[in-house]
């Protein structure tokens, strides 16, 4: 089991992990109980898979991306976390895209008995994680765990989760973390932050399981200069970052403009594919199914990831609420950009660019609040 | 049942409300066990089944163990989710009084896949409940005013249950009036329980249908068409909306035409609802999940949303 026993003081300070002695991280971590997730090169994208050897990182990868465009491209020299974000956030791993809730069997007599799914959680550490993720993170767990009614499958991860973020000196042409608040330097929510430099890693910990882990590393106290290095380059990664949206309270604005002519000109490029929904790291929506066995005696009943642009999402008896492109994008933007401070207090957008980048025919968040937004 | 101590925790004012109504009718206060998986649906049995109509039907159920049930709790407007074997859940609103039946009672008009197959079920059969769930009607603001009661369709069914709970009460309340409309007027469900509210003193029901008969007395025309027949006086009339949302949004214009304040205007509400604990996302209007803050809303609190096509 990982180790999360608060024996010793916490680590507050700064420490060096040398490149050379990254692999212990990895090897920490398994030893601790952790199965290690981290970036890796599949598809044509960087994707969190399990990862054991430090050779299995992208390194000498970065990302380009734009509306609609994901390529990655050699040049970042030596370093594995030259990249902004792939298309899977931390929600994969928490809220999965589908599983059982609950077996019902029925027997000869007609009576049915509910078994719930057993929360299975293995301890998983993740290497890699984005400021913005975190702050996604934390939208999530407030749906999905902190309130009356948490959900069990979901608490039992994010329990057994270990994160190791990486403050972000890459943002991609998508990304407008600044604008929401949410990056790129990751200032909670982590067991473990990296930075990192030519020649290795600044490590912070973040929690008490965080500074156990960092114990147990081959770390030197970081040098003024290093820690400066590290500064100046989250605060480029901060400047180049091209996209804003138009403040960070846009509640009141857009839903005082549901009849914008604007939902409509967005109807005519939007595809209605989801792909935004499903790459956003907030979009919590699901829908549930029931598998019945061949033999008739057992039902399974799952869940599976939604989306308000599918026809299905907002069906009542009698047709959709939301039969149209215009209506189905209205909802997203006004739910993510506006319904979501009455919510959970903020909006759920985190600036992370994902919506931009995946959709296929590059449709801009950013720029269709500014349209609708504008006077 | 787990849910009843949850939904205490989950919505302040409408825990409260059927809080005491629990306290009053078991003299004692509700259990508060946590809640343990909001997705599990518990065993019930269909003790009696009542078609209404051509299609729609009333299932009364007892929960299978048995100190479930009595330690089951409901206000009036607030729903089950019911689920067929094999097939899905479906949220309907139960229509018992929550002090006065032991068994709960839910109408169902079969319009789906999963409300077809409840229908092919008779007495005897099982099926799952987990409830109850969502923000009822709001009983302690109703005490002492008068009660105007609007539906349409269908829609009639989640407001039984109060109508019921102030007919039981009936000294407690001003003057109510209940106004009816269905498309159809073979559509009217229940006569004899709208004549037997008809009887009890300070009380109006009237009637209208889109497309009348020959046996037909009322309103001929929608339910709207019944307001030059009323005076409710504003600041002691609450008005209860129940129906289309299309209904209900005209019936909010002549309730304003009238001098009623939206805060005193209560809608029930209806979205898509899958998980009926905030967390599918379904049933979200604005920054509201209906399953969960509703579905019962002051008209205040969803205006200038409510009405907005496709939203």
């Amino acid at each position: 089991m990982p180790v999360r026993v608060d024996i010793e003081a916490p680590v507050t300070e700064t420490r060096f992990l040398p490149r050379a002695d990254l692999q212990r991280l990895l090897d920490v971590l398994a030893e601790a109980g952790y199965e290690c997730i981290g970036p890796r090169v599949r598809d044509g994208a960087i994707v969190y898979d399990p990862v054991t050897r430090v050779s299995e990182l992208p390194h000498g990868v970065t990302d380009r991306q734009g509306p609609g465009e994901y390529r990655l491209q050699a040049g970042a020299g030596g370093r594995c976390f030259a990249w902004a974000n792939g298309p899977q956030a931390l929600k994969p791993l928490l809220f999965t895209p589908q599983e059982s809730l609950w077996t019902v069997r029925r027997d000869a007599q007609g009576r049915l008995a509910f078994i719930p799914a057993p929360p299975v959680a293995r301890p998983v550490a993740v290497l890699g994680v984005r400021a913005c993720d975190l702050a996604a993170l934390r939208l999530q767990d407030a749906h999905f765990r902190d309130g009356p009614r948490p959900d069990p499958a979901y608490s039992a991860r994010r329990d057994a989760l270990f994160l190791i973020a990486v403050h972000c000196t890459h943002p991609a042409a998508t990304c407008f973390c600044v604008s929401t608040g949410d990056g790129p330097r990751a200032d909670f929510g982590y067991d473990l932050a990296l930075s990192e430099l030519d020649d290795g890693f600044l490590v912070e910990a973040g929690s008490v399981a965080g500074g156990v882990i960092l114990r147990r590393l081959p770390t030197v106290e970081a040098t003024t200069d290093q820690r400066q290095v590290a500064a100046r380059e989250i605060e480029s990664g901060a400047r180049a970052q091209q996209r804003a949206l138009p403040g960070t309270d846009l509640r009141d604005t857009l839903f005082g403009r549901l009849e914008h002519p604007r939902w409509e000109e967005v109807a005519q490029r939007c595809l209605s594919c989801a792909n935004c929904t499903s790459v956003c790291p907030t979009c919590f929506c699901y829908s549930e199914h029931d598998v019945p066995s061949l033999d008739g005696t057992e039902s399974t009943h799952t869940r599976q990831w939604d989306s308000c642009f599918t026809f299905g999402h907002s069906y009542i008896h009698g047709g959709a609420v939301r039969g149209g492109t215009r209506e189905r994008y209205r909802q997203w933007l006004t739910h993510k950009l506006g319904g979501w401070h009455d919510q959970y207090g903020r909006s759920g957008c985190v600036g992370c660019g994902r919506c931009i980048t995946w959709c296929p025919v590059g449709i801009d968040i950013t720029e269709e609040a500014r349209a609708v937004c504008a006077d | 049942m787990a849910a009843r101590a949850a939904s205490a925790a989950a919505v302040a004012s409408p825990g409260a409300r059927s809080e005491s109504i629990s306290r009053k009718k078991r003299g004692r206060s509700v259990q508060t066990e946590p809640w343990v998986n909001p997705h599990l649906p518990h065993e019930a049995e269909i003790v009696e089944r009542i078609d209404e109509s051509e299609h729609v039907f009333t299932l009364k159920l007892r929960l299978a163990n048995p100190a479930q049930h009595a330690a089951y709790r409901f206000a009036p407007g607030q729903f089950n989710m019911l689920y067929l074997y094999g097939v899905g859940e479906v949220p309907i609103s139960i229509v018992s009084d929550p002090e006065h039946d032991d068994l709960l009672d839910h109408t169902i008009r079969r319009v789906g896949r999963v409300t077809d197959g409840i229908a092919a079920l008779k007495a005897g059969d099982r099926l799952g409940v987990r409830g109850p769930y969502g923000r009822g009607w709001p009983l302690d603001a109703l005490e002492g005013k008068d009660v105007l009661i609007v539906t349409g369709g269908l829609g009639c069914a989640p407001s039984v249950s109060v109508i019921q709970y102030m007919m039981r009460r009936r000294a407690r309340f001003g003057a109510v009036t209940i106004l009816q409309g269905v498309k159809h007027y073979n559509d009217l469900l229940w006569r004899a329980r709208y004549e037997a509210w008809a009887a009890m003193p300070r009380t109006r029901v009237l009637f209208s249908a889109d497309t009348g008969g020959p046996l037909w007395p009322w309103h001929i025309g929608p339910v709207t068409g019944l307001f030059e027949h009323i005076e409710p006086e504003p600041g002691r009339t609450l008005a209860l909306l129940c129906g289309p949302e299309g209904m209900m949004a005209a019936t909010v214009r002549a309730l304003r035409g009238l001098g009623l304040a939206d805060s005193a205007i209560w809608l029930s509400l209806e979205r898509s609802m899958h998980c009926a604990v905030g967390q599918c996302g379904h049933c979200q209007f604005g920054g509201k999940f209906v399953c969960k803050d509703g579905p019962v809303f002051a008209c205040s609190e969803i205006a200038p949303l409510f009405s907005v096509k496709g939203l």
